[in-house]
C-alpha cells in the first residue's frame, strides 16, 4: 500500500492557509447529525471535543481516569513554545519551524511542522481568552523563558505547572459543552476496540472500569487522543495508567504504527533510588536556563559536592557545546549524562546520577536583586538569601518536590539527576489530516507520530497537543466528513460490534482463564528491564537481536503464567492493567524491530554502530531519510512501509549545538 | 540522609462496592524502605496480597507526582497524611519508623461514594465545574494575548487559586463534607481576571446551586480544608466566593 500523506501543493508558507480556504465544509444542520468519538481526554483530547462540541458535532469522550482533568497532560512542567516574538528577539514562525525540524534531527514532515508553527501563536490567545494564569511581567504583559534548542525565549509558562493550566482551560471548555449537552462524557472507561464497517473506523468497543460492562458506540469518526508509550518501559515519567492499548488496537485492526522507535528520554529527573520505584519524576527542562550540570573531574569522587572546588568540576555541557552549553537538546544532553556515568564520573550512592546545580544561579539573581532594592554593598548572605527568594519563586514548586521525594535541600545542595524515559515521538502513522490508514480514524497530540521527527524539543509538546486538538482537526475532520452527512448513525447491533465485542469478551476471558502464578506488575517490570538495557540510551544490533527474542518468550510465558485476581464483572484495576501489559508486550517487539532497521543514529534514536569520532549521533539520509510506518499482518508479524521525507526549504545537515 | 527498612501494621479499609458495607482488615508489611512513597508501600503490599492468591487493595493514583489529584488516602485521621501541602503519593516512608501501625480509608463524603476499597466517585466535581466554571469563549474567539494587560498581582492571585487540583482533600477534610473550598478556587480563579468578568455573577450562582445539589455540606468556617489542602489553596478564597454570591444575588442580575 503506497502511502498518501495528502500534502498540499504549493508553497510551505501558504499550504495551510489554501487549505484552510478550500477545505470542503459541514452546514450545521448536517453537523448535528454526525457523531465524533474521542478516545483520551488530555490537551489533544480535551481540546479537540470542545473545539468540535462548539462547531456543532455530537461528541462522545472517553478517559480511563475518573476525570477529563486527570489527564497526564496536566503533569507537563515548563511551558508551551509560539511564535509570537514578544521578546523582540528575532522569533518568527519560520525559526519555530527550523528549529522544531533541526532539533527532530531532520526526521519530521515540513508541511506539518510549518503549519504548527503558524496556529503556535493563536493557541496563546485562545488559552488566555480562557482564563488560563499565565506568568507575567510587572507591566501586566506575558512572560517568557528559554527551553533546549533554541536561542530565542519563546516558551510561555505558569510557574512549573504549565500543563496543568492549560488542561484545567481544555478540560473547562469541554465541561461548557457537556453543559450544553453537545459532549457526552464517558470516564473510567476504557477503549478496547474498534469497530471498521465497509473500510471506515465507525465505533468502539469501551470497558466500563467500575462495572466491568462492555460497550458498544457508535462514531462517524473515531479520534484516538490517547498520548504516548513510554510505560513500555515500566519505568517512564509518565502517569501509571498511561498505556498504548487504544493505538494498539487501532494498529492491529489496519492503523499503521509510525517510527515506533523514536523515544524521548529527558536528561533531567531524578535518579532511581531502588527496586521498589514505580515511576520517576522530571524535573523541568526550564530548571536548565539557571542550573548548572557538572560531574567531578575525578573518578569516583566521593566528597560531598559542596566540598568539590570550582576548579575540580567538569561543566561537560559546556565544555563540549559552548553554543548552547546547559540548554542544548534532550537527547544531546541525556547521551553525555550516560557517557560521563559510564566513564565513571557519576555520583550519588548508585552512581548513575550527575548533579544541576544552581549556586551560581542563586549568587546571579542574587545580586541583581540587590541592586533592585538598592543594597549596592549587601554581604553575600543577604545576596544568597536574595537570590534563594528568586528562585523559588522561579522554581518552588519543582525544589519542594525534589526535596519531598529525595529528602534533601535543593537550595543548599546541587539535585542529583539522571536521564529517564519521556515522552514517545513515534506513534500512529497520520497524514496532513491527522488521518490514520484507516479511514475515519484519526490521531492526534503525542498518540500520533507527526511533528517531531527523531527528537522533541521542550516545550513542544503542549504546542502540538493543542495545535491538533484546537486549530488542526475542526478545519480537516469537516473536508472528510462533507462525504458522510448521508450516513445514518449505525446502530450497535450491527454484526462488526457484535463481532468486536466477542472478540474483546474473549480475550479478557482468556486473561483470567490463565490464572497463573506472577503478577502482572512482575511481567511488566521484565519487560522494561529489557526494553531500557536493549532498546534505550543506546542501541546496538546484537542487543536487539536478543531483545526481540526474548519478548518473544516474554509473551508467551505472560499468556501461561500471569495470576490476575478479581472478577471480570467489577472493579478490577489489576485486569486493567494486564490488557495493558499485553499490548506492550507486543510493543515492544515492534520498536526492538524498528530499532534494528534503523541502522543509523538520529535524535534520540542512538545506535552505536553509527556514531561519529567524538560520539555524536551520525544520521544517514542517503538510506533513511524516511518515515517507517509498519503494518500489522498478525501477532508479532509486521510489514514495513515508507514515506519518503522531502525537504522543500530546509537544508538536512549535521546538527551541531557546538 | 541515613535510609532504613521497617515493619508496620497496616489496618485498610476494605469494601466490594457501593451496595455493600465495608470493613476494615489488617495487613502486615515487611522491610519496607524509607526511600519509598507511601504508594510504592502499597504496591509491595499489593504484589504481597496477589502472591497470596488474594484481592489487591484497590485505591487511586496516577501521576504520582502529586498534580493530577487521583490519590485520595484518609491516613491516620487526616487528608494526604500528615506532611503539609503534600499529596499522598508525594509522603515517603521517612515519616514512619519501624512497629508503626497506619490506619487508612477512603474520603468520606455523601457527595462521594465509595466504589470499592479506597476509590470513591468525585464526578460531582465535574458537574460543578460544568455549572459555571469556565469562561465561554469558543475557539478562534480570541485576541492578541497581550491586547489585554493584567496587574502582575491579580494573575498570581488568580494562579494560586488555579492550582487546585480537584483531589477532593478540602471535602474529606471538613467534618461538613462541605466543597467550598474547591468551589471558590474556581471561582476565584476566573473572577480575578478580566476574561472571567462577564460571568461573574452567574458563575458563583450557579456553582454553589450544584455544590447543593450534590450533596455537599455548608461551610461552618472551621478552616480544616486549608490546612489539609495539598496545594495550600487559601481560606481567602471562600471569603472572596461569599462577596460574590451574596453581590450577584443582591444586584438581582442572578437568581440564587
Amino acid at each position: 500500500m503506497a502511502l498518501n500523506a495528502k500534502i498540499p501543493a504549493g508553497e510551505l508558507a501558504s499550504k495551510w492557509e489554501k487549505y484552510k480556504s478550500t477545505c470542503k465544509l459541514v452546514n450545521p444542520a448536517n453537523k448535528r447529525q454526525i457523531e465524533i468519538i474521542v478516545v483520551g481526554t488530555g490537551l489533544a483530547g480535551a481540546s479537540a471535543a470542545a473545539s468540535l462540541g462548539e462547531l456543532g458535532y455530537k461528541v462522545k469522550t472517553f478517559c480511563f481516569q475518573d476525570s477529563p482533568r486527570r489527564a497526564h497532560s496536566i503533569a507537563a512542567q515548563g511551558g508551551i513554545n509560539a511564535a509570537k516574538n514578544y521578546q523582540n528577539d528575532g522569533d518568527s514562525t519560520y525559526r519555530l519551524f527550523y528549529d522544531t525540524i533541526k532539533g527532530g534531527d531532520y526526521r519530521a514532515r515540513e508541511a506539518n511542522v510549518h503549519r504548527l508553527a503558524e496556529v503556535s501563536a493563536n493557541i496563546i490567545d485562545q488559552c488566555v481568552a480562557q482564563g488560563v494564569p499565565f506568568a507575567r511581567e510587572y507591566g501586566g504583559l506575558l512572560s517568557n523563558r528559554s527551553f533546549g534548542g533554541t536561542q530565542v525565549q519563546r516558551t510561555f509558562y505558569a510557574a512549573g505547572q504549565t500543563g496543568q493550566q492549560l488542561l484545567i482551560g481544555a478540560y473547562q471548555a469541554l465541561e461548557r459543552q457537556v453543559a450544553l449537552g453537545t459532549v457526552t462524557q464517558y470516564s473510567r472507561h476504557e477503549m478496547l476496540d474498534l469497530v471498521i464497517i465497509d473500510g471506515k473506523a465507525r465505533g468502539i468497543i469501551a470497558r466500563n472500569l467500575v462495572t466491568g460492562e462492555l460497550e458498544r458506540h457508535f462514531g462517524h469518526a473515531v479520534l484516538l487522543c490517547t498520548g504516548g508509550y513510554g510505560n513500555v518501559f515500566y519505568l517512564s515519567t509518565n502517569a501509571m495508567g498511561s498505556n498504548v492499548t487504544a493505538a494498539w488496537k487501532a494498529h492491529r485492526k489496519g492503523a499503521f504504527f509510525g517510527n515506533p522507535c523514536f523515544t524521548q528520554i529527558h536528561p533531567t529527573c531524578i535518579p532511581v533510588s531502588g527496586d521498589h520505584q514505580s515511576k520517576l519524576t522530571l524535573m523541568s527542562e526550564s530548571l536548565r536556563n539557571d542550573g548548572r550540570i557538572w560531574v567531578p573531574k575525578k573518578q569516583g569522587d566521593s566528597r560531598k559536592p559542596t566540598d568539590i572546588p570550582e576548579e575540580e568540576r567538569d561543566y561537560y555541557l559546556e565544555r563540549r557545546y559552548p553554543a548552547f552549553g546547559n540548554l542544548v537538546p534532550r537527547d544531546v544532553a541525556s547521551r553525555a549524562a550516560k557517557e560521563r556515568c559510564d566513564a565513571g564520573y557519576g555520583v550519588g550512592s548508585s552512581k548513575m546520577a550527575v548533579y544541576l546545580d544552581f549556586a551560581s544561579a542563586i549568587e546571579r539573581y542574587g545580586k541583581t536583586e540587590a541592586n533592585k532594592q538598592g543594597k549596592h554593598d549587601a554581604n553575600k548572605a543577604t545576596i544568597i538569601a536574595l537570590g534563594k527568594d528568586v528562585v523559588k519563586e522561579k522554581y518552588g514548586n519543582l525544589f519542594d518536590m525534589y526535596a519531598k521525594i529525595t529528602g534533601e535541600n535543593p537550595y543548599e545542595v546541587p539535585m542529583r539527576i539522571y536521564p529517564a524515559v519521556h515522552y514517545t515521538m513515534g506513534g500512529l502513522w497520520v497524514d496532513y489530516e491527522l488521518m490514520t490508514t484507516v479511514p475515519n480514524l484519526y490521531a492526534l497530540g503525542e498518540a500520533n507520530f507527526s511533528d517531531h521527527g527523531a527528537n522533541r524539543l521542550g516545550a513542544s509538546a503542549l504546542m502540538q497537543g493543542l495545535a491538533d486538538g484546537y486549530f488542526v482537526i475542526p478545519y480537516t475532520i469537516g473536508n472528510n466528513l462533507a462525504d458522510d452527512i448521508r450516513t445514518k448513525a449505525i446502530p450497535t447491533d450491527h454484526p462488526a460490534f457484535v463481532a468486536a465485542e466477542k472478540e474483546v469478551s474473549d480475550r479478557i476471558n482468556r486473561l483470567m482463564g490463565i490464572k497463573g502464578k506472577e503478577s502482572v506488575e512482575s511481567f511488566h517490570k521484565r519487560l522494561g528491564k529489557i526494553m531500557w538495557d536493549k532498546c534505550g540510551m543506546g542501541r546496538n544490533a546484537e542487543g536487539l537481536t536478543q531483545a526481540i527474542q526474548e519478548i518473544r518468550a516474554l509473551r508467551k510465558e505472560f499468556w501461561e503464567n500471569v495470576r490476575i485476581p478479581g472478577e471480570v464483572g467489577e472493579y478490577n484495576p489489576e485486569l486493567d492493567k494486564a490488557g495493558r501489559v499485553a499490548d506492550f508486550l507486543e510493543l515492544g517487539e515492534l520498536m526492538c524491530i524498528d530499532a534494528l532497521n534503523r541502522t543509523e543514529s538520529c535524535g534520540g534514536h542512538f545506535r552505536e554502530e553509527s556514531q561519529t569520532e567524538d560520539g555524536e549521533a551520525r544520521r544517514d539520509d542517503e538510506n533513511f531519510m524516511y518515515v517507517a510506518a509498519w503494518e500489522c499482518k498478525s501477532e508479532g508479524q509486521f510489514e514495513l512501509h515508507k514515506e519518503d521525507l522531502k525537504y522543500d526549504v530546509v537544508h538536512p545537515s549535521q546538527r551541531s549545538y557546538k | 540522609m541515613q535510609h532504613y527498612n521497617m515493619n508496620l501494621t497496616l489496618k485498610v479499609w476494605r469494601q466490594k462496592n457501593n451496595k455493600v458495607k465495608g470493613h476494615f482488615e489488617t495487613f502486615q508489611v515487611k522491610d519496607v524502605s524509607s526511600e519509598m512513597s507511601f504508594l510504592e508501600m502499597f504496591d509491595v503490599l499489593n504484589e504481597q496480597l496477589v502472591a497470596e492468591g488474594k484481592e489487591p487493595i484497590a485505591f487511586d493514583h496516577d501521576c504520582r507526582e502529586g498534580i493530577c489529584g487521583m490519590c485520595s488516602m484518609y491516613i491516620n485521621g487526616r487528608a494526604h497524611g500528615p506532611w503539609h501541602e503534600t499529596t499522598t503519593c508525594q509522603l515517603h516512608m521517612r515519616e514512619y519508623k519501624d512497629g508503626d501501625t497506619i490506619v487508612v480509608e477512603p474520603w468520606r463524603a455523601q457527595a462521594f461514594p465509595v466504589i470499592k476499597d479506597l476509590v470513591v466517585d468525585r464526578t460531582s466535581f465535574d458537574r460543578i465545574i460544568a455549572s459555571g466554571g469556565y469562561v465561554s469563549v469558543n475557539t478562534g474567539n480570541a485576541v492578541d494575548a497581550n491586547a489585554l494587560p493584567i496587574e502582575k498581582q491579580k494573575a498570581d492571585e488568580s494562579f494560586a487559586a488555579a492550582t487546585c487540583i480537584g483531589c477532593g482533600a478540602c471535602v474529606a477534610a471538613c467534618p461538613n463534607a462541605s466543597a467550598m473550598l474547591f468551589v471558590s478556587a474556581k471561582v476565584s480563579h476566573l473572577a480575578l481576571l478580566p476574561q472571567g468578568e462577564p460571568e461573574r455573577k452567574t458563575r458563583a450562582v450557579n456553582m454553589i446551586k450544584q455544590m447543593d445539589a450534590e450533596g455537599f455540606g455548608s461551610c461552618t468556617n472551621i478552616g480544616a480544608c486549608e490546612a489539609e489542602c495539598p496545594k495550600g489553596i487559601s481560606l481567602e478564597n471562600i471569603a472572596r466566593l461569599n462577596r460574590e454570591y451574596i453581590g450577584a444575588v443582591f444586584s438581582g442580575s442572578a437568581q440564587g
